[in-house]
């Protein structure tokens, strides 16, 4: 796709978003931090297609280039070398300010650490996107939200007199609130309790299945890749293994497997 | 989005208004020095108005003269009988009023027997043909106006101040011997609360004529006749005016009263607003700092933003709105502080001996507007580097640890040494040309101070870390684990430190600077009147500079112990279009007590002085081509001439000169000048204190000194111009400590899960404590390292430019002491806050942050 295409798709508001495959696409990235003796390779040739509709999950081990590669499907960040590319659209041209509206139109993230603003209540946490972007919220569309993320009594809350749990579900309402192509979440689980995390992927797979939101979310957690559609498995920065609707021992053997390599 | 920058600022209340603060002093200033001057302003306006408030014309001696003791030339009785024989004339009556000059001066002395104004506050003596009131500016307020020779009334003020009641005795003095007259009334001005600390006494008009010397009156008041206009009645009075009279319609002459005051006014106002710009100057850094910490701290909020689709803009906007947010604040608190500061202003000057007319404040349009915009602008403009750098966060720092805004490649070292070295080319074209007191180089010399000291905050983070290692010796030796924690806490953000450092640089600088010439100053002074007068004892007026009666000078001749009193009269006088002072000698005597440095003639010449011989000084001399032989007239302010010939020629120093531009005989200035007082009376011998007072008893305006105490005396205004200017330099010393508070508390805030840390491996609250003081000493101690050696540096190359005046430059040890001890106690007084806080910190809370 050319750059007046591009254009023109980020200009043009009545765009209908087409949800059919792929979302999101990368093509032979590859991340390197750092020059020279102290490189490092995060991510060496990863090429996937993130189909519509779906829950996709990204296990591997520490270090393996997770978080890497959701930043920069995300376009928080850009790759050494190769392309991604967002509904269609390649980021790589893409300037700072292009980038920025495409975010606003077809990125939504969870954070591990839900990073809400602390002077703002609930509500306007979620609202948040919608206030930057300049846009007033649909009512029904956020009521729904609002229920369906179980916050109706904790709109006029401030994040401190909120849970863990709780906050993570106005960090999942927030990134959803602008209905994005695309909701990626690193480790949405990663420092709440287990019960607490069940409630959230229970959110995340209702999200996915009434709300067709395609979603990409990076866990550790065996129990969490099972709800997914399809879990690819990342070591040493590359894709190692991609299993559909795995059962939890799959996915425990894929780990071992892929840890042992 | 503008809701959510006002929410983020209201959630940090208190670190707002700690950042607002930083400007809320200067903008104070700011306001404070208009609603002063206008309040002045408005008081003057309503006594020169009031003076006139019945009248259609005013006839006044034309004024040929500048600043002469005597004042303008008066118009005779037999003007005003002509005046009021014109057709066209309803009423009209003389004054002898001079609110401008010092023509009309009459001392009250009060019941200790001293002068009540010795300070240099004008003493107002009139006269006034009370027969007909609607020309009256006074109003009477208890008794009854004076009808003879041995009554007076005086302002009511004066009489609570100095607890005179009508049927009192009191004193006067005007240009004769003091003379008892009995009070018969108090008045006020117009509608003037107070004409500042002058005193008004007034008599019948013979009296004054008679006590001040003058013949005549000042002021002559008319009115038409009703159906005659103003316009007629000023064309027919023209005609019946002398050429040293000018007739001017009422308003007229109220404006031309106030023209001298009106610059006055304007030169306080300036004056002031140079101390708000200063301060607000400083108070720039203070929000820079801030505001680039605060940004600083708030990354990971900002990126959050950004990966939720606020663009780099929409960043800038929201910081740049909290600067505007802030600046208002500020402004509006700083605006309506300054109503207060005005007061505080107001008495600072009545403390150094300079009481301002007073009347209700006045809060123009302009104060307002001007304050409000000013301190926005300040802040705005100030905090704008900060809110760029918010834009250049980028997104992926909400979710990586550590993230740090990527900085654009370093300039502000460069960019400091290239301002440093443009400061120094203005400087040296200021102080090098020659040319100081120019209005260009003066500008030249401001603004190279100016860039000079962002330079050096520019480059100062590079010294920082060089820096911190001398000052932080003592932390280190004495403060233990916590004091060099302290020194390392300093130096690990260097561009931090350096730019807390920097504000308070400024205001160090600054005052170094003014010691530093002070200092300066003060030995040509004492030089320059050593070198001229080799008097033993010396006559003065109350005030020192003033002149006094004429009679003073006799009076001490009869003093035990005096060998000779040699008097010498001043005035001003004119010669073809240029003023001069002029001086009345005694030839026979004036070479024993005064030096003369001659460049042609010499003591001899002295005797030429008897006939029409003048000495002239080589400066005016040069500038009017008048060489020895050559004649000249010189006029009175009167107007009367006299055909003078250039005898001699002699050079006084450059500054405190007691000879000035023309000198002639005492009987040649007394037959000049119609009003006969000295500057100075010069004694030879060895009288007692006590001698002399008796002798001056009746001439409460004049005292005597050993020449010792004299010399000190002449360079006292210094230290009192000193003493205002350290006042009014403390704002932005203030200013700057509060800009080292803002960074330690940020500093602490932000190292609050190291605190924690520090704590739980078993440092004691107190060790606590003493780090972050150290940390602000240190800082401090860098902020004088910075600024001592600039101000010494610019006080400097001024002196060397004030060369020819005999001023030299000579570092002030003790003022520098004082200053790095200060700057110190400011480092102290800045960190009690921090550290307490630092110290209180709960270990568990602490290492739960998150
Ligand atoms: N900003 C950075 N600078 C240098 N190296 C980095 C940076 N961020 C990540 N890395 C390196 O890149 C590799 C991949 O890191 P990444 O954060 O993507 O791993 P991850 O799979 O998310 O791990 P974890 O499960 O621990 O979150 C690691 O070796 C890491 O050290
Ligand atoms: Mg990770």
């Amino acid at each position: 796709m050319n750059a007046a295409a591009a254009a023109a798709a980020l200009s043009d508001e009545r765009v209908l978003i087409d949800h059919s495959p792929p979302a999101v696409a990368a093509h032979a990235v590859t991340r390197r931090y750092g020059e020279g003796d102290t490189a490092v390779d995060a991510l060496r040739g990863v090429s996937l297609e993130v189909p519509g509709g779906e829950l996709t999950a990204v296990m591997g081990p520490s270090g393996s280039g997770k978080s890497t590669l959701m930043h920069i499907l995300a376009g928080l960040d850009q790759p050494t070398s190769g392309s991604v590319e967002i509904a269609g659209i390649e980021i790589a041209t893409l300037k700072d300010n292009e980038l920025t509206k495409l975010r606003r139109r077809h990125i939504g993230f969870v954070f591990q650490f839900f990073n809400l603003l602390p002077m703002l209540t609930a509500e306007e946490n979620v609202l948040l996107p919608l206030t930057i972007a300049g846009r007033k919220p649909e009512r029904p569309w956020f009521q729904q939200l609002l229920e369906s993320v179980g916050l109706q009594d904790r709109r006029k809350h401030r994040p401190s007199e909120l849970s863990g749990g709780q906050q993570q579900r106005v960090a999942i309402a927030r990134a959803l609130v602008s209905r994005p192509t695309v909701l990626f979440a690193d480790e949405p689980t990663g420092n709440l309790d287990s019960a607490t995390s069940a409630e959230i992927l229970e959110l995340v797979r209702r999200s996915v299945d009434e709300l067709g939101q395609t979603t990409v979310m990076v866990t550790h957690d065996a129990v969490a890749a099972t709800i997914a559609d399809r879990v690819l498995f990342l070591a040493d920065g590359q894709i190692a293994k991609s299993l559909a609707r795995p059962s939890q021992a799959e996915v425990i053997d894929a780990i071992q497997e892929v840890t042992g390599q | 989005m503008t809701g959510v920058a006002l929410k983020g600022l209201l959630a940090r209340r208190v670190r707002a208004v700690l950042t607002a603060l930083a400007i809320v002093l200067g903008v104070a200033m700011v306001s404070g020095s208009f609603v002063l001057t206008d309040t002045i302003s408005k008081a003057f306006d309503s006594i020169f108005t009031s003076s006139y408030s019945h009248t259609d014309a005013v006839v006044s001696g034309r004024k040929l003269v500048d600043y002469s003791n005597g004042g303008n030339a008066t118009v005779s009785e037999a003007v005003l009988e002509r005046i009021r024989r014109n057709r066209d004339v309803g009423a009209a009556a003389g004054a002898l009023i001079d609110l401008n000059g010092d023509s009309t001066h009459a001392n009250l002395i009060g019941r200790d027997g001293k002068a009540i104004q010795s300070n240099g506050n004008p003493t107002f003596g009139f006269g006034i043909d009370t027969s007909q009131p609607r020309f009256n500016p006074l109003k009477l307020k208890e008794g009854h106006w004076a009808n003879g020779p041995h009554q007076v009334v005086i302002d009511a003020e004066t009489a609570k101040k100095h607890h005179f009641a009508v049927g009192d005795k009191v004193g006067v003095a005007a240009s004769g011997p003091r003379e008892s007259f009995r009070i018969v009334g108090t008045a006020t001005y117009g509608d003037v609360k107070s004409l500042g600390g002058a005193t008004i006494a007034v008599f019948t008009i013979p009296t004054a004529q008679r006590l001040l010397d003058l013949h005549g009156y000042s002021v002559i008041s008319v009115a038409a006749k009703p159906g005659v206009s103003a316009n007629r009645l000023i064309s027919e009075l023209k005609r019946e005016v002398p050429a040293t009279a000018r007739v001017r319609t009422a308003k007229e002459q109220a404006n031309e009263d106030k023209k001298g005051v009106a610059s006055f006014i304007s030169f306080i106002r300036g004056f002031l607003l140079g101390f708000g710009g200063i301060a607000l100057f400083v108070g720039a850094f203070v929000i820079f700092n801030t505001l680039s910490i605060t940004v600083a701290q708030r990354t990971r909020e900002l990126a959050t933003l950004r990966t939720l689709g606020a663009s780099r803009r929409q960043v800038l906007r929201s910081v740049v709105l909290e600067s505007f947010a802030i600046g208002l604040v500020a402004s509006v608190i700083g605006l309506v502080s300054g109503f207060g500061l005005a007061r505080g202003l107001s008495s600072l000057f009545g403390a150094l001996g300079l009481t301002l007319p007073q009347t209700s404040s006045v809060y123009a349009t302009h104060t307002f507007v001007i304050s409000l915009i000013l301190g926005v602008l300040v802040t705005v403009l100030a905090g704008f580097v900060p809110a760029l750098r918010a834009t250049r966060v980028p997104p992926i720092a909400a979710v990586r640890e550590g993230a740090v805004i990527q900085r654009k490649k370093r300039l502000g070292p460069v960019a400091g040494v290239i301002l440093f070295g443009i400061a120094s080319a203005l400087i040296a074209y200021a102080t090098l040309g020659g040319h100081l007191g120019s209005g260009k180089s003066l500008l030249a010399l401001a603004g190279g101070a100016l860039l000079g000291l962002l330079g050096v905050a520019g480059f100062a983070p590079v010294l920082v870390t060089a820096l911190a290692a001398v000052v932080g010796i003592p932390a280190k030796r004495l403060g233990g684990a916590a004091g060099r924690l302290a020194t390392d806490n300093a130096t690990r953000n260097p561009a931090r430190t350096a730019s807390t450092a920097a504000a308070l640089m400024i205001g160090l600088a600054l005052v170094t600077f003014v010691a530093a010439l002070g200092k300066g100053l003060h030995g040509s002074v004492d030089r320059a009147i050593n070198k001229q007068v080799t008097a033993d004892w010396v006559v003065t007026s109350q005030n020192g500079w003033s002149a006094f009666p004429a009679g003073a000078g006799r009076a001490v001749t009869k003093a035990p112990g005096v060998t000779l009193a040699s008097d010498i009269r001043s005035d001003r006088g004119r010669i073809g279009t240029a003023n001069v002072n002029v001086n009345g000698v005694e030839p026979a005597t004036i070479a024993r007590v005064y030096h003369f440095d001659w460049r042609q003639g010499s003591n001899a010449t002295l005797a030429s002085l008897d006939g029409h011989g003048a000495l002239v000084k080589q400066r005016f001399a040069k500038k009017h081509h008048l060489a020895v032989g050559d004649a000249f007239t010189l006029r009175s302010p009167a107007g009367k001439p006299v055909r003078l010939t250039v005898a001699g020629i002699f050079q006084p120093p450059q500054v405190m000169e007691v000879l000035g531009g023309v000198v002639v005989s005492r009987q040649a200035f007394d037959r000049t000048f119609t009003r006969r007082s000295n500057s100075l009376t010069l004694i030879d011998g060895s009288p007692t204190q006590a001698g002399l007072d008796r002798a001056l008893a009746a001439f409460p305006d004049a005292k005597a000194q050993t020449k010792a105490a004299y010399v000190k005396a002449q360079s006292s205004f210094i230290n009192t111009m000193l003493n205002l200017l350290y006042v009014l330099l403390a704002l932005s010393v203030i200013v700057s400590l509060f800009g080292m508070l803002n960074t330690l508390v940020l500093s602490v805030f932000e190292r609050t899960r190291e605190l924690g840390m520090l704590r739980a491996v078993g440092m004691t609250r107190r060790q606590a404590r003493r780090m972050v003081r150290h940390e602000s000493v240190i800082t401090a101690l860098i902020g004088a390292a910075l600024g001592l050696p600039l101000g010494i540096m610019l006080a400097a190359a001024v002196t060397h430019a004030l060369g020819k005046y005999g001023v030299t430059f000579s570092l002030p040890v003790a003022s520098l002491v004082i200053f790095t001890v200060a700057a110190m106690v400011a480092g102290i007084l800045a960190a009690i806050a921090p550290a307490r806080r630092a110290s209180r910190l709960n270990v568990l809370e602490a290492l739960k942050y998150e």
